[in-house]
């Protein structure tokens, strides 16, 4: 038991001397948990627009100054040829185009049909749909009112329509921060987690004060359990402070229990930090852990489900995050924090997580020999 | 008579089929200091590494201290103090932080690191740099440190591999005096090097070639059966074959 | 003087390949990388989980709820029989979205014209839940089309909507430029930063600033091949981006390969830069990890438009690489477009490089002075 404590005594010393990486370690990861959880939403905002009225009639004012009137378009130029509009899609500068042909509102009144061009930059396909879903209903609306200001309003039969009214369960503003705070800390504690475990025994091997604690009684779980307890009582400091910011900065709401989350975190740690010594143990010069621990941390937070959804992926790429632990996080934060999920809800959570838990730290252990 | 504290019989190291330490033999008795001289790569490091328990045997037997390198390397590592070629002390520690980790995991109790550590740092001089980062100090001071801290808890059996490489002559010399301090105080110091006047300084010596013990005897002996006036000339004609 | 700088560069070469082991994971990671992402980032939903609550059970009812199963978007997994179950379906994660059909549905429809539909989404994944809703509204969309099929309008503005560059909205188009680009630069960027960190902790960079090479000569040395094993990179990542996953490339190869190379630069100089500011490698590592993953990925455009963040953002988005070159790629890949619209893309990497490369210099100097 000495022995560990004298091991722990060493690691903090270490950490906290390497004044360079303190900022790394207290200050980039809230910074970036504060400004990027803004920056992942789904919600088509602010679509640049470029308008082209040939027409300049009363209707296609009418027309315009609804889609300036809208909030989900920024219009970006008001257009005079369609030449323009499609070189404002080739530059960037807009996503959308609507062209209002010449002779729009005479045509409308006097053959009784009419036609407005909506052009979308579909590079991202998502994106351009809803636009041009938004764009259309404002045409739409158009329609409708320029129907009942008709003098002889059109006798015709009301047609059948079905009437949708949704609902957004648990996140009824569709609140994405709700979601990426708690996704983005789990992140950040991975990374931090993985790399410092992952690079600590291998800086040992490079600088070769492992052959000096190799032929000291220190035993191999005393040696384990030394290196990981620092990393972890980091890992769980770095999350309290991540989630008092969710609480206080974005009023994350925390239906289920808070004990639940630490508990699971502090399953999660030991998985991530048994990850990180694994790659430590396998590899013999900080470069490669890093270079190991960054490829397989990309992995883990492209295919996590947080930025895009885990349906969209392949069936064999959905079993793939099975094996991923950020999406097991992501997915476990998602059922405490926003649906209150009790322990029974999530317990198997805790008992996949456990069991990944042991046999990475297992591995790392039995991979870790002190005499070759 | 005393049991030797350490007993090497046959001891061999293949690497695939390159045999890095042939079948060495030798008993080396308490407060004995034995050299080890060689080339690079005749198989030095790798001898000290077996009896060290930081590699395993291929064959041959070997006991360190009464116990056995292939059983009870656990055992070994309580009563050995070892010293590498890149002494080990962590850079980003003090002299102290070092001293007192060491101690530590040697299971030195509180008291006992606070007497090693004063008596230590008073005996190096190191008073003003105590606080001092590790990578901070003269190579020279590093070595001291490193074997003071190697032996802090009094093993039976110090293994020094090329304590003395890079450092001036006088620093040298001021290892040596420490070296025999500790072989007085009854500990056995296993020491391996390739410079040749400082195997005069220990009592027993063998020469490994291509991993084999082609002499051993005291400098004295060598000298007399290969009619040589110093070391130097032996070796050279022992490594030429 | 050329003889001294060959020599480090085929020392520096020779460096890189003896390390067998880092040399697979340089060359085999991005094609995995490539691969893997290509496949599994997309924004599309494929076959989301759906509970339908049918309290109707009428022709109607069935036949949309056949059409919502017949699309590719979703599968039904449950049935219960009333509202007070999706609490429960949610909560174990069975289905991602709910439809409640009311009762009568179909004579609603036909006589009252007005037959109501419920869609009650799991938004706890927001996003996942906006383009499930998108989804099945635009399907009801259809299906209620469909059933008006016969009934003429007069007065109705027909909208010609047109989706330029990818018209059949695949998501690969719009992410695989932003795969390239992330793996690319970061790839550079630790690399560089990485190797001279490491000459630096170790001493033997004052061995080589000691030498009678420039030390921005000695910048440029350590660099150079990697510029090789980035370019190399480069050309497979497109190479698979094309072949595996059919990605266009509309426009001049040659402008393609000039402004790559103008990214591995950038790239290589930030990576430059951070070592200079690093006293360590594990602080380098850091700062190209920590500091350069998620914001590469989050503000860059890559998956997230830039244009729905706040403004902050998208002002601080402005000094992420990675942001102009997936532009680039888009532009050139994509929209086939020329340097006449990428004009300012290109100058701002330009000027990151030369920023980036300056800076370094500046503090090398003082170093050595």
């Amino acid at each position: 038991m000495r022995t560990i404590l004298f091991i722990i005594q060493k690691e903090f010393i270490q950490i906290f001397r390497n004044k360079g990486m303190l900022p790394i370690l207290f200050v980039m990861p809230f910074i970036q948990l504060i400004l990027l959880s803004y920056a992942a939403d789904y919600e088509v905002k602010n679509i640049k627009l470029n308008i082209i009225d040939n027409d300049m009639s009363h209707a296609s004012r009418l027309i315009v100054s609804k889609f300036q009137a809208n909030k989900h378009f920024d219009i970006v130029h008001f257009g005079a040829s369609a030449k323009q509009g499609f070189d404002d899609l080739n530059a960037g500068e807009a996503d959308l185009f609507v062209h209002i042909p010449m002779g729009f509102e005479k045509k409308l009144i006097q053959e009784k049909d009419g036609s407005i061009q909506i052009t979308a930059d579909a590079v991202n396909g998502v994106k351009a749909s809803i636009a041009t879903g938004y764009a259309q209903n404002i045409i739409a609306s158009f329609n409708k009112q320029f129907l009942k200001s008709l003098k002889h309003p059109v006798g015709m039969m009301p047609k059948p329509a079905i009437d949708v009214t949704y609902s957004n369960w648990y996140n009824p503003q569709l609140n994405y921060k709700n979601f990426m705070v708690p996704g983005i800390l789990v992140m950040l504690v991975t990374m931090i987690g993985a790399f410092l475990s992952g690079m600590n025994i291998v800086k040992e091997k490079e600088d070769g004060t492992i052959e000096q604690l190799n032929v000291t009684p220190i035993k191999k779980y005393q040696f384990i359990i030394g290196k990981l307890t620092p990393f972890w009582i980091l890992g769980m400091i770095i999350l309290t402070i991540g989630l008092v910011i969710g609480k206080i900065i974005f009023a994350i709401p925390m239906v289920g229990s808070l004990g639940l989350i630490y508990g699971f975190t502090a399953i999660y740690l030991l998985l991530i930090l048994g990850l990180g010594f694994f790659i430590s143990t396998i590899t013999t010069t900080q470069q490669q852990a890093l270079f190991l621990a960054w490829f397989v941390l990309v992995i883990f937070i492209l295919m996590s489900g947080l930025m895009t959804p885990i349906e969209s992926m392949p069936k064999w790429a959905q079993v793939l995050t099975k094996f991923n632990p950020i999406a097991w996080f992501v997915e476990f934060n998602r059922r405490v924090l926003l649906k209150g999920s009790s322990f029974l809800d999530v317990k198997y959570f805790f008992f996949y997580i456990a069991i990944a838990a042991v046999v990475m730290n297992v591995a790392a252990v039995a991979n870790y020999r002190k005499r070759a | 008579m005393d049991k030797p504290v350490i007993y090497s019989n046959d001891l061999t190291k293949n690497f695939g089929s390159f045999c890095a330490v042939n079948k060495i033999c030798f008993e080396i008795k308490k407060g004995e200091i034995f050299g080890f001289l060689g080339a690079n790569g005749a198989g030095k490091t790798t001898g000290i590494k077996m009896l060290t328990g930081l590699l395993t045997p291929s064959s041959g037997e070997a006991r360190v201290a009464g116990f056995d390198v292939f059983t009870e390397s656990e055992k070994i590592k309580k009563n050995i103090g070892y010293m590498s070629q890149k002494f080990s002390l962590y850079n980003d520690l003090t002299v102290n932080e070092n001293i007192r980790f060491y101690a530590g995991v040697y299971g030195l109790s509180k008291k006992e690191i606070k007497i090693k550590k004063k008596e230590l740092i008073a005996k190096l001089g190191l008073e003003d740099v105590q606080d001092t980062l590790a990578k901070e100090l003269p190579l020279g001071w590093k070595q001291k440190l490193a074997f003071s801290i190697a032996i802090i808890h009094q093993p039976k059996v110090v293994f020094l591999d090329e304590p003395t490489g890079g450092v001036d002559p006088i620093t040298r010399r001021q290892f040596w005096e420490m070296i025999f301090d500790a072989s007085a105080a009854g500990i056995t110091v296993l020491v391996t090097t390739h410079y040749m006047d400082e195997a005069e300084y220990c009592d027993r010596i063998s020469i490994m070639v291509d991993g084999k013990i082609v002499a051993l005897g005291t400098p004295k002996e060598l000298k007399n059966q290969y009619n040589e006036e110093d070391m130097n000339s032996i070796f050279v004609k022992l490594a030429r074959g | 003087m050329r003889k001294v700088f060959g020599a480090f560069v085929v020392k520096e070469i020779k460096h890189i390949l003896r390390d067998v082991q880092t040399l697979i994971i340089l060359i085999g990671m991005p094609i995995v990388l490539v691969i893997l992402f290509g496949f599994a980032v997309k924004n599309e939903v494929n076959d989301a989980k759906i509970a339908i609550i049918d309290m109707a059970k009428d022709d109607l009812s069935l036949e949309l709820t056949h059409q919502l199963s017949a699309s590719n978007y979703f599968i039904l997994s449950e049935l219960p029989g009333s509202t007070n179950q999706i609490e429960n379906i949610f909560r174990k994660g069975d289905a991602k979205m709910a439809i409640v059909f009311e009762p009568d549905f179909a004579n609603k429809f036909y006589k009252d014209k007005k037959a109501s539909m419920q869609l009650i989404a799991d938004a706890s994944d927001p996003n996942t839940a906006n383009i499930l809703l998108n989804y099945a509204q635009a399907i009801i969309r259809n299906f209620q089309n469909e059933k008006n099929k016969n009934a003429h309008v007069p007065y109705l503005i027909n909208m010609e909507t047109k989706m330029l560059y990818n018209p059949t909205l695949k998501s690969v188009v719009y992410f695989v430029p932003g795969i390239m680009t992330i793996i690319l630069m970061l790839i550079s960027a630790m690399m560089t930063s990485i190797t001279i960190a490491k000459e630096k902790e170790k001493g033997t960079m004052e061995i080589l600033l000691a030498s009678p090479l420039n030390p921005s000569l000695i910048v440029i040395g350590k660099v150079a091949p990697y510029i090789i094993l980035a370019l190399f990179n480069a050309a497979t990542i497109i190479a698979l981006g094309i072949w595996i996953f059919d990605m266009p490339l509309v426009g001049s190869f040659g402008l393609l390969t000039g402004e790559i190379l103008l990214f591995i630069l950038a790239s290589l100089s930030l990576g430059v830069f951070i070592s200079t500011i690093s006293q360590t490698q594990q602080v380098a590592m850091m700062i190209s990890l920590m500091g350069l993953l998620l914001p590469s990925i989050l503000l860059s455009g890559f998956i997230f438009p830039l244009e729905s963040m706040p403004k902050v953002l998208q002002a601080i988005a402005n000094i992420i690489p990675a942001k102009w070159f997936i532009q680039i790629l888009r532009g050139i890949m994509v929209k086939g477009v020329g340097i006449d619209f990428l004009w300012k893309q290109t100058i701002v990497l330009a000027g990151m490089t030369l920023f980036f490369i300056a800076v370094s210099i500046k503090k090398f100097k003082i170093r050595l002075e």
